[in-house]
């Protein structure tokens, strides 16, 4: 046995993969560096490390018998979906062991009476939307990589999404899970009830918990009715002060619209470089504006929010023509981080979060530090949800731009916290925010925190060195 | 020749922030769910050689023999990641790394690549004898006394779906210079290419028509080199730049208003010139030109207003869909234009074609070196296009257009291939002719 991150022998390696194999089958288990190179990182930038093996279980038995050996052998796992992670979460460790879940996508049993349904850990998240379209149903969260990310992955991160401001995150729809524990064990949490008040909400401390606690493998889901109705609307801005002043204003008027996204014009150039539909890119800011629910509600928040956004100063407000317009304008906004990468080499994303009411400073505040330590950045984000994601575009060959990149993420940092933010709304620790967590949430509570892991993975080998080292 | 991913600007590599927005776009991907399968991991492979972490071996050569070149993770692309140029040297280093291959691979790359693709004159000649083999009962002799047992296994699948050559090649139906009835309004060069010239010359024709009756006067080199597309696509780089040299030692770009492809395929290769030649002194300037001139006819028609037909519908309209061409819609983006033009058809019901934009599994010569891949992909398609209950189904490139024919014909599908320009070439037909087809 060897203890986390050092390498383990020769002769470990090569008994761990036989019996892999045994469980697995041949073609299950991949070594060869052509196979394993391309899991060596998620969508974080410049994070990456060619893992030892990687396994592509198909049940939650092998998964369990794989992280039996694991624990044996001393092997450190790192449980990943389809690795479009933004904080490093699912990059492997040195000598790592891959647990990749994509081949665990099938549907389980959907209960259109009792509005659940419950998948395997790898279902891509918009596939499940699809399943259940049909029965006039929605699983609301929708992280813009939903076309790509697997539904375990979003529960390992609790990610949001576009929707978060009035449907909540992913932690809001989970109603049970089934988990491996670090010693191979397979457990259940929660159920298909609506209360349950049953022990400690362990699923909660799964939930979010990257990877770090145990593998999630399978989730049951709560799902809403669909909307009757939605609309549209996009607002521009000759600076990005009025947007942010807008988005509190909407909030101060008790409107939850289903999304209030801002695009700074960094952004929307890239994302119309790419989408090409026809974006306002001459403006300083731009806000998408979502209502939905009964046809009358609608109708009254799609005026109200006109009427708030002309009076904090936009210069123009036009509402969507039709459902496929809406749909191509978040298609075009889920697009934006990636789209910004076309301008530098290497993108750098930050996920930072404040009370609403603290927006507007927020945005002034970043906009002023990218200017003092000339570097460009590209803002946008959940504005409803206080959630922004000003995004350095640099290189990272650049030693000294780097060197300020990350004086303006402690910067950004610094200020967001002072204004009673969180360094990571939706993202995760993962390995980019690690830096920072003990200063938002302060000594006790990370020892607090250390101490639950230690308690399920006392050998520290689902995936160390995540969160905290 | 360097090692081109060693190479080549960084930042190319770099433009890759595998966000994974690219994964449901890769029919191989799609197919297997491998990360090595997907468009960000071979650009992971192709980073750890250029990083020297990885040496280019056995692996590496089958993972890009297995990528279908289709581009499609172009189009998904938010951060305009230039795949085609990656692939392309990987390809290329691929090709000049000593790695153990049957001879016969080396045969029939230096049949095709080093010589028919090379030497129109040679290809022409190739066509007439293997008309004549077609048509002087021949084919069917030996068909009949089973002599095709005695091919290699992969030639014994491929024989029965060797396409039909037409009667007659391009140089016989479209003169060197046509002018239009009214006075010329553009002056456009026509490219004729190997394939469609070979199988499809009825294309080319309706092509020239097409521009005339839109009053482009049109010049046909009778004589036309093989644009390079083919060598690129299959790591020849100094073939393809070598192809791009001869067009542009035999036009001068700057003559005309635009440059005009037909193939999906190679108008995707074509507009790239200075990629190819863009170090060269003595043709970067003139690669330049060219590419700027570069146009599908789609985006040409469309660009200088394409007049509509004036006849109207016979009878019921004929229900028509579209597959776009990979490198028609992702190599060039392309995509709005052909079916625009189907629907100004008075006689054509344009249906939505399910997965329009998903590779029927052509791609070059991918059906001969991954044929098991290539077939599902193609099974796919047809039942797709089934779906539609199309009659007829337009595309433009005759790479894609051939792999559908087989395709349709084994189904026992009784739908009809046919170019978007080809329909409309018909459709101005019947203005002055009403009753032909």
């Amino acid at each position: 046995m060897t203890t986390a991150g050092s390498a383990p022998s020769p002769a470990t390696l090569s008994r761990s993969v036989e019996a892999f194999t045994q469980i697995l089958g041949t073609g299950r288990v991949l070594t060869s560096p052509e196979d394993v190179i391309p899991y060596g990182f998620d969508g974080t930038a410049a994070l990456k490390q060619r893992p030892f093996a990687v396994l592509l279980p198909t049940n939650t038995e092998d998964v369990a018998a794989c992280v039996k050996i694991c624990d044996q052998e001393g092997l450190v796992i790192n449980a990943r979906g389809a690795g479009t992670g933004l904080s490093g979460g699912s990059v492997p460790s040195a000598h790592g062991v891959v647990m990749c879940l994509t081949h665990m996508d099938r549907l389980l049993e959907f209960d259109p009476a009792n509005l659940t349904i419950r998948v395997e850990a790898g279902m891509v998240t918009a596939a499940i939307n699809e399943a259940v379209a049909s029965k006039g149903l929605f699983y609301p969260p929708d992280p813009s990589s939903l076309k790509v990310s697997t539904i375990g992955g979003n529960v390992a991160e609790n990610s949001g999404g576009l929707r978060g401001l009035k449907y909540g995150v992913t932690r809001n729809y989970v109603m049970g899970i089934k988990v491996v524990t670090a010693q191979g064990e397979i457990t259940e949490f929660g159920n298909a009830c609506v209360k349950d008040v049953a022990g400690y909400s362990m699923k909660d401390i799964f939930i979010g918990s990257e990877g770090t606690l145990g593998i999630i493998t399978e989730i049951r889901l709560r799902l809403l009715p669909l909307p009757a109705a939605r609309r549209t609307l996009l607002a521009t801005f000759g600076t990005m002060k009025a947007a942010a002043e807008t988005v509190s204003a909407i909030i101060a008027a008790q409107i939850i619209p289903c999304t209030l996204e801002f695009l700074d014009q960094m952004t929307l150039r890239c994302v119309e470089d790419f989408a090409k539909i026809g974006l306002p890119v001459d403006c300083a800011a731009l806000l998408l504006m979502e209502t939905d629910g009964p046809i009358e509600t609608v109708a009254a928040e799609a005026k109200a929010m006109e009427a708030i956004a002309l009076a904090h100063g936009a210069s123009s407000v036009r509402t969507a023509k039709d459902e496929a317009e809406s749909i191509e304008l978040a298609k075009a906004r889920r697009s934006a981080f990636a789209a910004l990468a076309r301008i530098r080499p290497t993108t750098i994303l930050e996920d930072v979060t404040v009370p609403r009411s603290e927006l507007a400073i927020l945005v002034e505040f970043i906009a002023q530090t990218a200017e003092r330590l000339k570097l460009q950045v590209g803002t946008f984000g959940h504005m409803g949800d206080g959630n922004l994601h000003p995004t350095f575009l640099t290189d990272e060959r650049d030693e000294d731009e780097m060197k300020r990149v990350h004086q303006a993420l402690d910067a950004i940092v610094g200020e967001t916290l002072r204004l009673g933010g969180t360094i990571t709304g939706e993202h995760g620790v993962g390995l980019a925010k690690k830096p920072w967590l003990k200063q938002q949430i302060g000594e006790g509570s990370y020892e607090l925190m250390r101490q639950l892991k230690q308690t399920l993975d006392p050998k520290g080998l689902l995936n160390p060195g995540k969160i905290f080292d | 020749m360097p090692k081109q991913l060693a190479t080549m600007d960084y930042a190319v590599l770099q433009q890759c922030m595998h966000c994974g927005m690219c994964l449901p776009s890769c029919p191989t991907y799609d197919a297997t769910k491998r990360e090595r399968h997907s468009p960000r991991g071979r650009i992971a492979l192709m980073r750890s050689i250029a990083d020297e972490e990885l040496e280019i071996g056995q692996g590496f050569a089958d993972e890009m023999s297995y990528c279908l070149g289709c581009l499609a993770c172009q189009t998904a692309c938010p951060a305009d990641v230039n795949y085609a140029r990656l692939f392309e040297a990987a390809r290329t280093d691929i090709e000049a790394t000593q790695l153990p291959r049957p001879l016969s691979r080396g045969f029939w790359r230096g049949l095709t690549l080093r010589g028919l693709f090379r030497y129109p004159r040679v290809l022409r000649l190739f066509g007439r004898f293997l008309r004549f083999y077609q048509r002087s009962g021949t084919q069917a002799f030996l068909r009949r006394i089973g002599f095709m047992r005695l091919l290699p296994q992969n030639l014994r699948r491929l024989e029965p779906q060797s396409p039909a050559i037409g009667d007659a090649f391009s140089d016989a139906l479209i003169q060197p210079v046509e002018v239009p009835a009214e006075p010329a309004q553009h002056r456009v060069l026509l490219l004729t290419g190997c394939m469609q010239d070979l199988l499809f010359s009825d294309i080319n024709r309706a092509t020239a028509d097409v521009l005339l009756a839109n009053n482009c006067e049109v010049h046909t080199p009778p004589i036309q080199p093989c644009c390079g597309s083919i060598h690129s696509h299959n790591g020849e780089r100094e073939l393809a730049q070598e192809m791009a040299r001869r067009w542009l030692d035999l036009v001068k770009p700057a003559d005309f208003d635009a440059i005009i492809s037909n193939a999906g395929g190679c108008g995707s290769h074509l507009r790239h010139y200075s990629s190819l030649l863009g170090d060269d002194p003595a043709y970067a300037e003139r690669a330049k030109v060219w590419d700027g001139k570069l146009r599908d006819i789609h985006e040409w028609l469309q660009h200088i207003g394409c007049r509509p037909p004036t006849s109207v519908a016979t009878g019921a309209k004929i229900r028509v869909t579209y597959h776009d061409s990979c490198h028609l819609a992702h190599g060039q983006r392309v995509t709005a234009a052909p079916r625009n033009l189907l629907q100004m058809l008075p006689s054509v019901e344009l249906v939505e074609l399910p997965e329009a934009n998903w590779c029927c599994g052509s791609a070059g010569v991918y059906s001969i070196t991954q044929p098991q891949q290539a077939a599902e992909l193609l099974d796919r398609k047809v039942a797709h296009i089934d779906s539609t209950g199309a009659t007829v189904l337009a595309t433009a490139n005759p790479g894609c257009h051939l792999q559908l024919q087989n395709g349709l014909h084994a189904a026992g599908l009784p739908v009809t291939i046919a170019h978007p320009i080809s329909l409309l070439a018909e459709a101005y037909a019947r203005e002055t002719s009403p009753s032909s087809l």
